[in-house]
């Protein structure tokens, strides 16, 4: 089925997403991979507020190229989002809903996902020039220092994307696999 | 002797990281164009129409194929009747690395150290791999790799009498725990023999050739032929969601080895797998 998904997504809304959804997200949505999620919960336990309410938001684990003269910006596909794997469980505690990357997620994860509500949307990885037409803003919101790695807050619309896990922890990349297992 | 400034290497592999970002190698592209024809999978055939439009439009607009623009691997062969002046010829390919990844907008995804992983800003240092050659000519490979398939690569150092099952096994072992993560289709570069680094260092050189090619080893080949129809029976599928486009291509290179082992090393590398190559 296809959705129009527009951001923010509540946690109902995000149980009401089955894997196997085809989506077109519409909002804004923000980057952060692996040196931003250190450093959010790293300063969370220090007693400083993450840098943007993620109550209901969606994190794209993603570190964009360059923009060049005139670009919103560069190439942006998904990265491999187990290696978030360690911080996730606790953004989605904090509110967080949706994440889109590629591959496989830790059981922790998909455990959080279940308790709160939240959804795993797959974008195609390696396709970056292609995944960058959606994005129509784009402005560091914190962790400049980062570079690529700081956070960006991106306004996209009709990206692209497929629900791999659900909020009931069906997950797409077993049950798709064994229809073509020979 | 023939003298080279190594200010041209400079300016060659400066060229050579921009092109192999931007623009997909032929073979690679063929070889998606056919696997979206044959794939059974609706999702799968639907993502590798996205892939090959992706390659269009990044070929088009000199944007990068996939923002992870990776760290520059450089192979170089010297001629050993050549002689380089005007500097250090590291220093020559790392600035040649630094022009390319900041003059063409490419990702810097390098960090100073492992540890305490601070950005270098300009993709420096490459990883080089030098050969000393005949002749009086420069054969320079840039090969940028990204980490979403290198991070899924392994080395086995498997016994003499794990044999060819043994090898054949953990390459399809190590194919299949990659799963989803290396953006699939993968290019599965493999390495037989020589010893613990020397076997990483033939999967990546077998990464070099073409998809499709073939070793000229008749036993090798034999292998090769086989993965590639045992990959693609996983079921892994394009993105990991299903189908019979796992792999694009295997290629194995092998070396001598001691009678004690038998190393293997399998480099995953994914669709955007990229390669240039010049001679000065």
């Amino acid at each position: 089925m296809e959705i129009v998904l527009n951001t923010p997504i509540t946690r109902e809304k995000a149980r009401e997403l089955k894997a196997g959804d085809i989506v077109k997200i519409n909002g804004v949505i923000y980057t952060a991979r692996d040196a931003a999620h250190k450093r959010m919960l790293e300063n969370l336990e220090k007693g400083i507020d993450l840098p943007f309410d993620i109550k209901n938001q969606t994190i794209y684990f993603a570190g964009p190229s360059p923009a060049k003269e005139g670009e919103v910006i560069g190439s942006v596909g998904p990265t491999t989002s187990y290696r978030m794997d360690k911080y996730s469980p606790k953004t989605i505690e904090l509110g967080l809903t949706c994440m889109i990357g590629k591959g496989s997620r830790d059981v922790l994860v998909i455990e959080a996902m279940k308790k709160y509500g939240a959804v795993y949307i797959g974008a195609v990885g390696g396709a970056g020039a292609l995944l960058s037409t959606c994005v129509k803003s784009c402005e560091v919101i914190a962790y400049n220092d980062l570079g690529s790695e700081a956070i960006h807050k991106l306004e996209v619309e009709n990206f692209p994307g497929i629900v791999i896990i659900d909020s009931e922890g069906n997950n797409l990349y077993e049950t798709e696999v064994q229809k073509y297992r020979k | 002797m023939r003298e080279v400034n190594v200010a041209l290497i400079s300016e060659a592999i400066k060229e050579m990281c921009i092109e192999a970002n931007c623009c997909l190698n032929e073979d690679i592209y063929s070889a998606i164009e056919n696997a979206e024809k044959n794939e059974q999978s609706e999702i799968g055939k639907n993502i590798l129409s996205q892939l090959i439009e992706n390659a269009k439009l990044a070929k088009c607009k000199n944007k990068p194929i996939c923002q992870d623009t990776g760290m520059a691997v450089v192979f170089i062969e010297v001629g050993q009747d050549v002689h380089l002046v005007g500097g250090s010829l590291t220093e020559a390919i790392n600035e040649g690395v630094r022009r390319g990844y900041v003059d063409g907008y490419l990702r810097k995804s390098v960090v100073k150290d492992p540890l305490i992983r601070e950005n270098t800003k300009d993709n420096t240092p490459a990883i080089i791999h030098y050969d000393i050659v005949e002749g009086d000519k420069i054969h320079i490979e840039v090969a940028p790799k990204g980490f979403g398939s290198e991070n899924m690569s392994k080395v086995y150092m498997l016994k003499p009498a794990d044999g060819v099952e043994g090898v054949k096994n953990a390459i399809i072992d190590c194919i299949k725990s990659a799963g989803p993560n290396p953006c699939p289709p993968m290019v599965v570069g493999v390495g037989i023999g020589g010893n613990f680094e020397m076997c990483a260092k033939l999967a990546k050189k077998a990464l070099l050739r073409k998809v499709g090619s073939k070793s000229e080893k008749a036993h090798i080949a034999e292998i090769e032929e086989e993965i590639f129809k045992r990959a693609n029976n996983l079921g892994i599928g394009p993105q990991g969601l299903g189908g019979n486009t796992t792999i694009l291509g295997v290629n194995i290179e092998s070396f001598a080895t001691h009678i004690a082992g038998l190393p293997l090393a399998v480099n995953i590398s994914c669709h955007v797998t990229r390669h240039s190559e010049r001679y000065i």
